[in-house]
């Protein structure tokens, strides 16, 4: 499905070499469809978060409705529907690590950043957010910044974690 | 298969169909078992676990709803293990969802369940942050915080409707539904059907409109049906005081399983709106019509008594039947009466008046249609029954933006092509759709002969036509192959712009259905070529043998509720009811027989027929019942010139619309709410409507406004009730001679019916054409009549939105309606946009040779480039004053769809 010819490209929101590679994705699969996850991050990567457009006109070019790509993009703690901080600081609160401490972590982080979870500090460096398991209960309690994961959190490795984050810059 | 199977159900033996589930069974052997997200028109989802029950032998417990039953299973529907798990699941809910959280009285499932369970609370910890109400939807309550997640209003949005605008945000704890991207309701592509609304148990979505009463336990319903388009679809109208304050599906009924769009569900206002008539007017002496145009079109009338209005009507009709002979004198009848009335009215024209001069919208919408398929077929309605689409394997919908003009139909549609089926759409607008097809084909406007005679070229070439069908049930093919060898897929796409290889795609996918039916509407019939379009949709359908077996066949969707039951009727001026020609002296003799006065022997005028004749003075009055030509009418100033010619008008309507209130008396009527009688949808279902209130101040019906005035002129209608109108009518008319109001108590009945014992037909022509053979009539491509040129370089495409209905008397005065689409738009493709440098919301100004207006413009690739498009239904910035009334030679139908026009940036 989905096989309108339009006046303006499909894609249009996204710079030439992602729209190329979104296509080159998806001619990979046998469905359409099945590319949706690795172009919702490719759009993220662009624009730093999923905008309603791309989401828009990713569905547009897949054949999916705006809302079966938001239900899919909604499903997954790793994409964001708003600007995001520098460094995305997301904690996981699960069984293990909710078993290990990860409560006191959390705690602790949105005293020192001064925001409550999902928020962003005013500096736009920090994003916290608590997250559903990140596979990483061995390590527990977990976080993971940005992708990168730091294991056996206290709230003073979390603030040897920011000093040196913050220090980055 | 064994008809019925063994079980156990509560200890007692039952014996239950085999395909049943358990919920189905135990419900047929009288057990309840409860429920929450089951709906029964949709697969169950078996997602809230209220229904479990205890499977002997099983370790866990099953979902009622969905499981299957099997010979030999023990089921306890009310085992204590079950008990307690349903207890649970609710008990769970209930954290969210405290008893008491609804309170608008819509009746909440959830409480009705915990109270049947005996639960008065939760254990369990409420969640800790519920969204805020959303309001964005001038008709529909959100309110997210009622909600208990049991998806029904997805499975009504996706499954039922598959308009997939719902679907659940995040998971866990903080899932939520959500509309496309996490939008507001208002500002997401829902179309406000309300199919959500039905379907949720709570009141976390709800009607706005009237919510201060629309809910009161005293609200009466009335079975009836929507007031709309040909759809057809079975609605409740709730009543509390005399006024309509819900409307609901009626899910019983086979049309539309209770699913309705937004006119259907959110347009009622205008029923009670003040502007409704309420006595008769009379026109103030010395008052000229024009005086109409400035302030209160109202102040031009005096109210007048019933007997002085019918006297005056009466006295003036006759008078100028005896100065200038019946055929000075015309009458235009209503597709939005029913069938009795339309009965009526024609029959008053032909006996009291003495003329055929009697004719409706059809000639605005489908004449081209109807003239084509009773040429080639011997019957102009649509072949199949709107349900069949389920039994097609291969869809055309062509020159029909079906979603948004017949809405239901298309829900059907996009169910199909979810279900399997190959939808292909040809049009050049991309409507909505063009979504959900699998292939669509984009041609020019007015190129639809040369892109089927393409088709059929492909077909005939790759020996993909039935040859048995051919020789057994047509004639004339052997004048098809020298035309249609003119239109290799080359020349096609040159001409049409459609490629060539999908040309070939499509006509493959269609000669090799299995099933394969076409549907098409004003597309297609409203060009000075329409019955030639029409002809050549039909050459394809006989080509292919594509007719007349299920799922096959050849579908004009009618616009009006009532169109195709006003021509049944014998509306129109060459046939009296059941499509009997008037110009044939044995039925004329037989209807002088059945009314018992000599009739007219000439074929009447068509009503654009009407409107040269009064030009040209040779029609002096006319009678209008529910029209409205003067936003309705090709070249409206043209239309206006002539109808301000004539010495009389009579107009009985419900409102003093833009035409009634240039007349000399007007006649307040009652509207569908207030009346009985039948309808005939577009599938040939016949439907009975009843009263649901009483009409406002001193309106009437229009049956009973008719007879009276009938007797005046000395021809006395003494009818009781319609009912038996209805049994004179079926008497006369041979394709309903088998109905009466007894038989059309339930779900209606699809005529041809002709005895007491046949029961309908859901499609035409099984063994035999109405008319024997079916006949190829073959056309070469010919232009539109105005093509585009330096002056007016854009094409003017016309036509209706979702939201509003013709001429707009009823929706622009249904406050839902009127909140959702306020003004009117111009559609524009952004590539002329931008040349013109014209944005979304700039006004632009529309000229055409024959008039001007003004609106904003909506930026679209909608529209193809070139073309423009411009609904009709707003009268202070009418479309029609644009169009041209140039006229398909056989059909007499108006070019709606195709004229010249310039676009420029207004002040
Ligand atoms: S009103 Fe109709 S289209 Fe809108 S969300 Fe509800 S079911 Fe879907
Ligand atoms: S689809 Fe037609 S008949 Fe059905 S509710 Fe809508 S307007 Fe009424
Ligand atoms: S009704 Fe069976 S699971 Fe909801």
């Amino acid at each position: 499905m989905g096989v309108a010819p339009a006046a303006t490209p499909p894609l249009a929101g996204f710079r030439p070499e992602t729209r190329e590679f979104m296509a080159q994705i998806v001619s990979r699969y046998p469905t359409r469809r099945a590319g949706l996850l690795p172009l919702l991050s490719l759009a993220q990567e662009e624009h730093g978060y999923l905008t309603v457009e791309a989401m828009e006109q990713i569905a547009a070019f897949l054949g999916l409705s705006p809302t079966e790509v938001y239900e899919t993009a909604s499903f997954y703690t790793l994409l964001h529907f708003r600007p995001i901080g520098e460094h995305l600081v997301q904690v996981c609160t699960n069984l293990s690590c909710a078993l290990l401490g990860a409560r006191p972590v959390v705690e602790h982080l949105k005293q020192r950043l001064g925001v409550r979870e999902g928020e962003t500090t005013a500096d736009g460096l920090f994003t916290l957010e608590t997250v559903e398991c990140i596979a990483a209960c061995g390590g527990a309690p977990a976080l993971q910044v940005n992708g990168r994961y730091y294991e056996r959190m206290t709230p003073s490795a979390a603030d040897a974690l920011l000093d040196r984050l913050a220090g980055e810059r | 298969m064994a008809d019925t199977i063994g079980l156990t159900l509560n200890g007692r033996s039952q014996e239950v169909a085999p395909a049943a589930t358990i919920w189905q069974a135990a419900r047929a052997v009288g057990l309840e078992v409860p429920t929450l997200c089951y709906d029964s028109r949709v697969a169950p989802a078996g997602n809230c676990r209220v229904c479990m029950v205890e499977v002997a032998g099983e370790r866990v417990l099953a979902p009622a709803c969905a499981r299957q039953v099997q010979p030999g299973m023990v089921i306890e529907t009310q085992s204590p293990k079950a008990v307690a798990a349903r207890r649970m699941v609710v008990e769970l809910y209930l954290a969210d969802h405290p008893l008491g959280t609804c309170g608008v009285g819509k009746g909440c499932e959830l409480e009705a369940l915990a109270r049947r369970l005996g639960l008065r609370g939760s254990r369990f910890p409420a969640r800790s942050s519920a969204p805020k109400p959303d309001l964005s939807s001038p008709v529909i309550a959100v309110d997210l915080s009622k909600c208990i997640l049991c998806r029904r209003c997805i499975s009504a949005c996706s499954d039922l409707q598959v308009n997939n605008v719902i679907g659940l945000d995040a998971r866990g704890f903080s899932t939520t539904i959500s509309f496309d991207t996490n939008l507001a309701m208002g500002r997401s592509t829902c179309v406000s059907c309300g199919e959500c609304v039905s379907a949720c148990p709570t009141e976390a979505l709800v009607e706005r409109l009237h919510q201060d009463v629309a809910f009161r336990p005293d609200a009466r319903k009335t079975r009836t049906v929507c007031p709309y388009c040909g759809v057809g679809c079975n609605v409740e109208l709730h009543v509390v005081d005399n006024r309509v304050v819900r409307v609901t599906g009626t899910r019983e009924s086979a049309v539309n399983l209770g699913k309705l769009c937004v006119k259907g569900r959110f347009g009622y206002d205008f029923i009670q709106h003040p502007d409704r008539l309420t006595r008769a007017l009379i026109r103030r002496p010395g008052v000229p019509r024009e005086a109409a145009d400035q302030g209160d079109p109202r102040d031009c009338f005096r109210e007048a008594s019933w007997d002085e209005a019918l006297d005056l009507v009466a006295a003036r009709l006759g008078g100028l039947k005896a100065r200038y002979g019946p055929d000075a004198l015309g009458v235009v009848s209503s597709a939005k009466c029913p069938n009795e009335e339309n009965y009526l009215i024609q029959k008053f024209a032909r006996v009291v008046l003495g003329t055929n001069n009697v004719d409706h919208c059809i000639r605005l919408c489908h004449a081209s249609s109807v003239a084509a398929l009773i040429y080639a077929l011997g019957s102009g309605a649509m072949t199949n029954s709107s349900f069949e689409v389920y039994s097609s394997d291969v869809i055309i919908v062509m020159g029909s933006n079906t979603t948004e003009n017949h809405p239901i139909i298309s829900s059907h549609m996009r169910q199909a092509a979810k279900r399997g089926a190959t939808l292909i759409v040809i049009d050049p607008r991309r409507i909505e759709l063009v979504n959900h097809a699998h292939i669509w084909l984009r041609q020019r406007p007015g190129t639809d002969v040369a892109l089927l005679n393409g088709l059929m070229h492909v077909i005939l070439k790759e020996g993909l036509h039935d040859e048995a069908f051919i020789r057994g049930r047509t004639e004339g093919f052997e004048q098809l192959g020298p035309v249609i060898e003119a239109y290799p897929p080359e020349r096609v796409e040159a001409i049409t712009g459609v490629p060539a290889a999908d040309l070939v795609r499509v006509a493959r996918l269609y000669g090799r259905a299995k099933a394969a039916a076409i549907y098409w509407g004003m597309g297609m019939s409203q060009h000075t070529t329409g019955t030639d379009n029409c002809l050549s949709l039909i050459n394809l359908g006989l080509l292919c043998g594509h007719v007349g077996r299920e799922g096959t066949g050849l579908n004009p969707l009618r616009g009006q509720n009532n169109v195709q039951g006003a021509g049944d009727m014998g509306a129109i001026p060459d046939n009296y009811p059941g499509y009997q020609p008037v110009e044939d002296p044995g039925t004329r003799e037989k209807f002088e027989r059945a009314w018992g006065v000599p009739l007219n022997p000439r074929r009447g005028l068509t009503i654009t027929e009407m409107m040269e004749a009064m030009r040209q003075g040779g029609l002096r009055g006319m009678y209008i019942v529910g029209e409205n030509p003067l936003v309705s009418e090709a070249n409206i100033a043209h239309a206006r010139a002539a109808l301000f010619r004539l010495e009389w008008i009579v107009a009985q309507d419900i409102f003093l619309n833009e035409t009634a209130r240039y007349a000399d008396v007007v006649l307040p009527a009652a509207c569908f709410a207030e009346k009985g009688g039948t309808y005939t949808n577009t599938d040939r279902r016949v439907q009975l409507a009843r009263q649901a209130v009483e009409p406002p101040g001193e309106a009437r019906a229009d049956w009973e406004i008719i007879c009276d005035v009938a007797v005046r002129m000395g021809y006395p209608m003494p009818y009781e009730d319609l009912a038996e109108v209805f049994a004179e009518a079926a008497a006369v008319t041979p394709i309903y001679a088998g109905l009466s109001y007894a038989r059309l108590q339930g779900e209606g009945l699809q005529w041809p019916c002709a005895d007491a014992t046949s029961v309908g037909a859901p499609f035409l022509h099984k063994e035999r054409f109405t008319r024997g053979l079916g006949r190829f009539v073959p056309c070469h491509q010919r232009p539109p009549r105005e093509l585009p040129d330096d002056d007016f370089p854009f094409v003017l495409n016309t036509g209706r939105v979702l939201e509003h209905w013709h001429t707009g008397s009823m929706t622009r005065r249904s406050h839902g309606l009127d909140a959702l689409y306020p003004e009117l738009l111009v559609s524009i493709h952004p590539l002329d946009a931008d040349e013109l440098r014209v944005r979304s919301g700039d006004r632009v100004q529309v000229v055409s040779r024959r008039g001007r207006i003004t609106a904003r413009a909506e930026v679209t690739e909608q529209t193809p480039k070139g073309s423009i498009f411009i609904p009709f239904h707003f009268a202070e910035a009418a479309a029609n004053l644009l169009t041209i009334d140039a006229l398909d030679p056989v059909a007499k139908i108006p070019e709606y769809k195709f004229c010249a026009v310039r676009v420029e940036r207004a002040a």
